[in-house]
């Protein structure tokens, strides 16, 4: 772990004041609290680093440890502890990595609890808060999208198996409660945040319930009309072609489309855009009869 | 009313250690909707995420009541634009190979 400049963190001078150190300190927490940046990976980051440098800045012991010693600083205070048989800072965890403890969610309560003064020294009432959220992201295709099924994910070693309802969205979240970090002082668990990423179909494109498709006709379908078959996310469906179909012609198929989120038995509609195939390398008798057709036409 | 899904404001104060007038500011703000049963205030117990959400920004962040009113009407602000970038990233896609 790269040594953090608490002073840069806290965007300081190495002799601001206390006064100095609480006011920045104040202030980028407005900027950067979770509350105010909700899913904000960044701004999460940033905050438990201005909580840290503030951790360390903020008491006057830390802060005198920290600019005597640099990064070595918690190496001295662990060395003292243990001469002087003093508990130091994490009573928990004494040997914990003090400059590199809050960097993954499991660590993020704890970030809380000691924001709050709960691990620190200079505080000894108990709050109850909730948990840290956790949050992730499941890639889906669109065919796993269109029907209701149940999923597992791995959340720091804990398998979470939950419900996916079908018409779940691109970039839509759901969340799974009480999935989350722990609750500090017997608060509540947090929850767990699941983003969805659903990659494209190759013949299917979506535009939230509806769903869209190219089909190919041959030509003499298109002019003659007959009875064609597409597919669907809900099967194969008949279709009548009408005689003189045009090239880019749309036809809805009601209720083909995408399940609605949470809505049972209701569907978007499956647009088709039909692409007439124009024959090529015709034989010396199509040509023929084609140079027929064309001379009706014309006459 | 059935009082078994509604937390006494009283409680609250006690609970987040804060005085009763920060949960009227709240309900005159329109920011949450206290109910009266018996000459008791209650909160709906639905409502609690979005309380613990300001009173974490009136006592950790120093927000005042008119500063968290506009805080979250900002957010809500910032999660319609998410929800329409969502959509249009979607729809784009009808358009790309």
């Amino acid at each position: 772990m790269a040594f953090i400049d608490y002073y840069k963190v806290l965007e300081i001078d190495k002799k601001a004041t206390d006064a100095e150190i609480k006011k920045a300190f104040r202030k980028l927490a407005r900027k950067y609290h979770p509350d105010v940046n909700p899913n904000d990976k960044e701004a999460e980051k940033k905050f438990k680093e201005i909580n840290e440098a503030n951790e360390v800045l903020g008491n006057p012991e830390n802060r005198k440890k920290y600019d005597a010693y640099g990064e070595n600083w918690k190496h001295i205070a662990e060395y003292e502890k243990a001469n002087q048989g003093q508990t130091y800072y994490n009573q928990s965890q004494p040997h914990e990595d003090f400059t590199s403890y809050g960097r993954d969610a499991d660590d993020y309560s704890d970030f809380f609890e000691s924001l709050f003064g709960n691990r620190s020294r200079s505080h000894s009432k108990r709050h109850q808060y909730k948990g840290s959220d956790f949050s992730t992201e499941l890639n889906l295709d669109l065919q796993e999208a269109y029907t209701t099924h149940k999923r597992t994910v791995t959340i720091n070693g804990h398998n979470i198996r939950f419900t996916i309802p079908a018409g779940i969205e691109n970039g839509q979240t759901i969340k799974i409660a009480g999935h989350g970090g722990d609750g500090i002082g017997g608060g509540p668990k947090g929850d767990l945040y699941i983003t969805f990423s659903i990659k494209n179909h190759p013949d299917f494109k979506r535009d939230k319930n509806n769903l869209y498709t190219t089909v190919t006709i041959d030509l003499y379908k298109a002019v003659l009309g007959g009875e064609i078959t597409v597919n669907t996310f809900d099967g194969k469906v008949k279709l009548n072609i009408a005689p003189g179909t045009q090239n880019g012609t749309k036809v809805k198929l009601k209720g083909k489309g995408f399940p609605v989120y949470k809505e049972e038995g209701h569907f978007g509609d499956l647009y088709i855009t039909f692409q007439i195939k124009i024959p090529t390398k015709l034989s010396s008798k199509e040509l023929e009869l084609f140079t027929e057709l064309s001379k009706l036409r014309t006459s | 009313m059935n009082t078994e899904n509604f937390i006494p404001i009283n409680t609250l104060c006690q609970h987040y250690k804060l005085e009763i007038s920060f949960f009227n500011n709240l309900n005159e703000n329109d920011l949450i909707e206290i109910q009266l049963v018996d000459n008791i205030q209650y909160v709906h117990k639905d409502s609690i995420y979005e309380i613990e959400k300001m009173v974490r920004m009136h006592k950790e962040l120093d927000v005042n009541i008119e500063g968290i009113d506009i805080v979250l009407n900002l957010l809500q602000k910032i999660d319609a634009l998410q929800t329409e970038l969502h959509n249009v990233r979607n729809r784009l896609l009808l358009y790309e190979n």
